[in-house]
């Protein structure tokens, strides 16, 4: 098991058609971050330029001592999930978790155990012959998740996974989410448009208005006193 | 894989280029007003009159098709995409045997005391070509048709309009925006069809360039006259692709034509109007094919034994360059959907300028000094029919190549699967149907086509259409329309295999 690293942005800038954002700021290993903010200030696009499916502009990301920005995706010690299409529909569920120990699928029997193992680890013992499409959204989430202790990189990126479940679901997610996190010490990075997604789960808060992603401060502070760009975006206080 | 679909990409416009540049230094011995200007002239009359026929039944057709449902619908459109996929040379047996002098139309006349029908000349191409191409027209139109929103229909219902009101504002601007891109895209295809006027055509008056360059290279040896007629085929059929390039959307092949409509469908003469368009169409695409199985069947049983020779030698090569261009097309596919890559794009359709005999004539005119052009006759043709698919199989798989890259590219990526494990796990199981549909495309029109093979072969070398072609040659009517019916077979069941194949293979 790998523990965290310490995560650094340099001076990163992304800039797209009428698009700029700008992140400086690093954290500590471990820590577990909500990424927050108002639709298309950025959030997902941070994310994308972190795992390396858009190059930005100027900048450097740093992962304990090791620089990401020149690596291919697949190359960076980070795992990622998506707001929907973590599996492969064509694929089972267990081929699904093995593409993230060995992604030409040649698995050795202690690989299968590992899997087996997985599985079992976010409760969904006996699945990896099914086809993702024979889950719910929530089972698709846990088998996500189990790939995700799988492949145990030092970073995590979420964006919104679970958005797509209901109230109840989602908290439970969240819990076996901060279950994984703490077995993997991954630091963690979850974009989430939900403030309470935020405090149920993470103890920072980035924000990401008005061209800047904000420097992680604690999420309680964040949202007791918003600066005006987030109490906008949370509208009034009931 | 960006080296790869590079060099895919450089190997299939080279593919083209060279025998270009070879026509081009060798192009000589062309003379303006004599039977030259002749094969010019007719060319473009019988590929115009082939467009403007076409079009004009496929209008009613189309418009019967998209506002009635019968028994047998979907059946009758499905039959719509079978000619692409036909033979040619199986067609004009069939043609012949209906509309000929000896014909079932000419036979029903003499009972009647009338004189009898001739099938030579332009109306016999025109009729082959209307045959071959009606059904495309009707379906690129049907097409057309269905995509107009049902709620503008609902709309002119709620306000009252009567089936006048109704062409007037909603079907003629609708027709003005497909017509010119059907009518373009038929007139390409026919200004490149040599099988039609190698059978039907040829005389002074009904010489096109195609057969003027095959009569040059056969008969005169005039490669230097050969070269200057490519040349000038080459000019009128690039325009014309690009014309049809231009104003056509990509034909669609499969699906998407049944689906739930509201088109108004007017009672009275119209029903009757209707009904008659479609038996007639029917009629004329099905008598044909009938009486080819009439004439087939009975020689099938002494059909000369190099039938099977010649049937071998058509299914390898088309399983060759079935495999060749669907490997290109996939390569090439899978290159643009990742990055927009234009030049690649380029060389996927590039081949649509260019026709099969132009590119086998620069082919001969390379390799002359080297082989003796016999030898090559296979392997040219495995090489020209991959060469003349790739655009086919190039857009029948770009739009599934792109959404698997929308889909999970990106999921692909973070996990590194990528390479052969890429190409296991993700790209040949999402992609199934569309190669198998593709493949299945590439086989047909290769186990088909005569064109270069008929410039090259000496006899020993004959695939199966060229075999056919021989036997009508030599008024071996019965053994020609039994190696017909074989050659229909085999091209058929090659579609439907790898048909067949990829829908069962396709992921869910």
């Amino acid at each position: 098991m790998r523990g965290g690293a310490m995560f650094r942005l340099d001076n990163l800038v992304l800039e797209q058609e009428g698009f700029r954002l700008s992140a400086d700021w690093q954290a500590e290993p471990g820590a577990r971050i909500a990424v927050i903010g108002p639709s298309g200030a950025g959030k997902s696009s941070l994310l994308a330029a972190i795992a390396g499916f858009y190059a930005p502009a100027s900048g450097r990301v740093w992962l304990e001592g090791q620089e990401l920005t020149g690596m291919v995706p697949g190359e960076r010690p980070l795992s990622i999930l998506f707001q929907d299409q973590n599996l492969f529909p064509h694929l089972t569920v267990a081929q699904n978790l093995g593409l993230g120990i060995r992604p030409d699928l040649r698995l050795s029997a202690a690989d299968q155990a590992r899997v087996a193992a997985a599985l079992e680890r976010v409760g969904l013992e006996g699945f990896g012959a099914r086809k993702p499409a024979q889950l719910s959204g929530g089972q698709a989430s846990r088998a996500a998740l189990a790939r995700v202790l799988l492949r145990a990189r030092p970073l995590l990126l979420l964006d919104e996974p679970f958005a797509a479940l209901g109230p109840a679901l989602k908290g439970e997610m969240l819990a076996l989410l901060a279950e994984v996190a703490g077995e993997t010490g991954a630091t963690v990075l979850m974009v989430t448009h939900d403030p309470q997604d935020a405090e149920e789960f993470a103890g920072l808060t980035v924000l990401v208005a008005e061209g800047v992603a904000a420097a992680p401060v604690t999420t309680g502070k964040l949202l007791a006193d918003p600066p005006p760009a987030l109490a906008a975006y949370l509208g009034p206080k009931n | 894989m960006a080296i790869l679909a590079r060099s895919v990409s450089l190997a299939a416009l080279a593919l083209v280029a060279a025998p270009l540049v070879a026509v081009t230094i060798r192009a000589g011995g062309l003379s303006l007003n004599g039977p030259d200007l002749a094969a010019l002239r007719f060319t473009v009359l019988q590929a115009g009159l082939s467009a403007l026929v076409s079009v004009a039944l496929a209008v009613p057709v189309a418009k019967a098709l998209a506002r009635r449902r019968f028994p047998g619908r979907s059946l009758l459109i499905t039959l719509m995409g079978a000619p692409f996929l036909l033979p040619v040379i199986v067609a004009v047996i069939g043609l012949i045997t209906v509309f000929g002098r000896s014909g079932w139309i000419s036979a029903a006349l003499a009972v009647a005391g009338l004189p009898g029908l001739s099938i030579y000349g332009l109306h016999g191409v025109v009729i082959a070509h209307v045959f071959l191409n009606l059904p495309l027209a009707v379906r690129m139109i049907l097409q057309a048709w269905l995509s107009v929103p049902s709620e503008r229909f609902r709309l002119a219902a709620s306000l009252g309009f009567s089936p006048g009101d109704i062409a007037r504002h909603i079907e003629r601007p609708m027709l003005a925006g497909v017509l010119p891109g059907a009518l373009a895209t038929i007139f390409a295809i026919c200004l490149t069809s040599f099988a039609v006027a190698l059978t039907l055509g040829g005389g002074p008056r009904a010489t096109t360039l195609e057969l003027a360059i095959y009569q040059a290279i056969r008969f005169d040896f005039d490669l230097g006259h050969a070269a200057g007629l490519s040349l000038v085929q080459t000019g009128i059929g690039a325009i014309a692709a690009l014309l049809a390039w231009r104003l056509a959307a990509p034909p669609g092949f499969g699906g998407g034509l049944d689906r739930p409509f509201s088109l108004p469908a007017p009672d009275g003469w119209r029903r009757g109007a209707d009904v008659g368009w479609l038996l007639l169409t029917t009629l004329f695409l099905m008598l044909p094919l009938a009486a080819l199985m009439l004439r087939g069947l009975p020689g099938l049983a002494e059909l000369p034994p190099s039938v099977w020779g010649a049937s071998l030698r058509s299914v390898l090569v088309a399983l060759i360059s079935t495999l060749v261009t669907v490997s290109a097309g996939l390569i090439l596919a899978l290159a643009v959907a990742r990055r927009d890559a234009r030049g690649m794009e380029l060389a996927a359709v590039l081949p649509l300028a260019v026709s099969g005999l132009v590119l086998g004539t620069g082919l001969f005119l390379i390799a002359r000094p080297f082989v003796a052009p016999a030898q090559l006759a296979l392997p040219v043709t495995v090489l020209v029919n991959a060469v003349m698919a790739l655009p086919f199989v190039y857009r029948l798989l770009i739009q599934d190549a792109r959404a698997l890259e929308a889909d999970y590219g990106r999921l692909a990526a973070s996990l590194d699967l990528r390479g052969l494990a890429r190409l296991r796990f993700l790209t040949l199981p999402r992609l199934a149907r569309p190669l198998g549909f593709a493949a299945g495309v590439a086989a047909a029109l290769s186990m088909g086509d005569l064109g270069v093979i008929a410039l090259f072969a000496s006899g020993q070398e004959a695939t199966l259409p060229l075999l056919v072609q021989q036997l009508m040659g030599a008024y071996r009517t019965e053994a020609a329309a039994a190696a017909a019916l074989v050659l229909i077979g085999l091209s058929f069941g090659l579609f439907w295999i790898f048909d067949a194949g990829g829908r069962h293979v396709q992921a869910r």
